[in-house]
């Protein structure tokens, strides 16, 4: 089982600003173990990001993302109070749904 | 002929930046320090070891909510700030470190070897201590270092940590004071604080435990000078040894004054 995200989000005139921190190894597939096997991919593919049910971000992501990666982005129509959920999803099926409330 | 000299201008100028960017790496590395520290991974860490703390585990089934870190059971606020120091119960002087395997000890009922099994965690090995370290000492954000060395070991202590910094040996014939005790010595690009002068060893100190975005790990000061004795090719600093915990009070003496600030990013 995933370790929990951490999430914030505050609403300030109008405009909702999320952060987010992931905990994940992001293997990119590339690299080699000590004794010299291929260490698997391991990244997450997709996030998503829903507000009382309405998705506001969706991505795809690759190996290129850092390990344990941190996401920020801004979006519009969120009050104070608000649920936000984010979803992860790797590519070895693994997924990881997180809440919170706007503040 | 004008566009030639446009040009020219342009290239002059390039080679102006080029040169300002690397006669200032300090700046440079600052910049992306601040770039980082807006999510800094150091808080999955904190999550985790608030986590471990409150959790039951061992024979005994015990949280470790009773530790006494030195402000009393359970009381973690502020306490880092103060630690190393005496503790009556054991009838020693202890780091964080060594605090936390006494209480997992003595009332979760691990015993000595196991509980200091893994000391420094590598990807999904990860390792309780680092967890905790961050946890306990994200709750002394804030609070100003104050190690008292009121109690005869703890000058003792103090006094042989700072007998270790000076002591030159090994391979290399090196002491932590060769690279740690002038001004604007530096490995790569990578500064290396004084840690003689109250300023460098105030930031060194209050800095740790830090996210190395390099590693991907959160690195706890006991860390910190375990690879520092790896890189003057000493032999290994034992965990919880009398020395870990002797130097670890030289220099967390010598941060006195400082408001702490960790767990913070380092490259």
């Amino acid at each position: 089982m995933a370790d929990p995200m951490r999430i914030r989000a505050a609403e300030r005139d109008g405009v909702v600003n999320v952060k987010i921190l992931m905990s994940h190894e992001m293997e990119t597939g590339q690299r080699k173990d000590g004794s010299g096997k291929i260490v698997p991919a391991h990244f997450i593919s997709k996030v998503t990001a829903t507000h009382q049910g309405r998705t506001v971000l969706s991505a795809q992501w690759g190996p290129a993302v850092a390990k344990n990666p941190f996401l920020e982005f801004n979006f519009k129509g969120g009050k104070k109070g608000d649920r936000i959920a984010i979803t992860w999803e790797d590519n070895k099926g693994e997924t990881r749904t997180d809440e919170t409330t706007i503040n | 002929m004008m566009r030639r000299t446009m040009a020219a201008a342009v290239l002059a100028a390039g080679a102006v930046l080029g040169a300002a960017a690397q006669s200032n790496p300090e700046a440079e590395i600052a910049k992306y320090r601040e770039a980082l520290a807006a999510g800094n991974p150091a808080e999955l860490w904190e999550a985790r070891g608030e986590a471990l703390w409150k959790q039951k585990r061992g024979p005994k089934a015990a949280s470790l909510e009773a530790c006494d870190l030195g402000k009393g059971a359970g009381v973690v606020n502020g306490a880092y700030a103060e630690l190393p120091r005496y503790f009556a119960d054991a009838d020693r002087v202890m780091d964080l470190e060594t605090r936390l395997v006494h209480c997992m000890v003595a009332l979760q009922g691990l015993r000595f070897e196991d509980a200091t099994k893994r000391p420094f965690g590598a990807g999904t090995n990860r390792s309780d201590f680092e967890s905790l370290a961050a946890w306990i000492t994200a709750e002394s954000r804030g609070v100003t270092m104050n190690v008292a060395l009121s109690h005869p070991k703890e000058r003792e202590a103090y006094q042989l940590g700072e007998k270790m910094f000076y002591f030159r040996g090994g391979p290399h014939d090196f002491a932590c004071a060769t690279c740690h005790a002038e001004n604007s010595k530096r490995i790569r690009l990578q500064d290396l604080p004084n840690l003689t002068e109250k300023a460098g060893a105030q930031l060194a100190y209050t800095t740790w435990p830090a996210y190395r975005v390099s590693q991907g790990e959160l690195r706890t000061f006991q860390w910190r000078l375990n690879d520092c004795y790896r890189q003057q090719r000493f032999p290994d600093l034992k965990f919880a040894s009398d020395a870990s915990i002797a130097l670890t009070a030289f220099l967390a003496r010598n941060a006195n004054g400082a408001t702490f600030n960790a767990p913070a990013i380092k490259r």
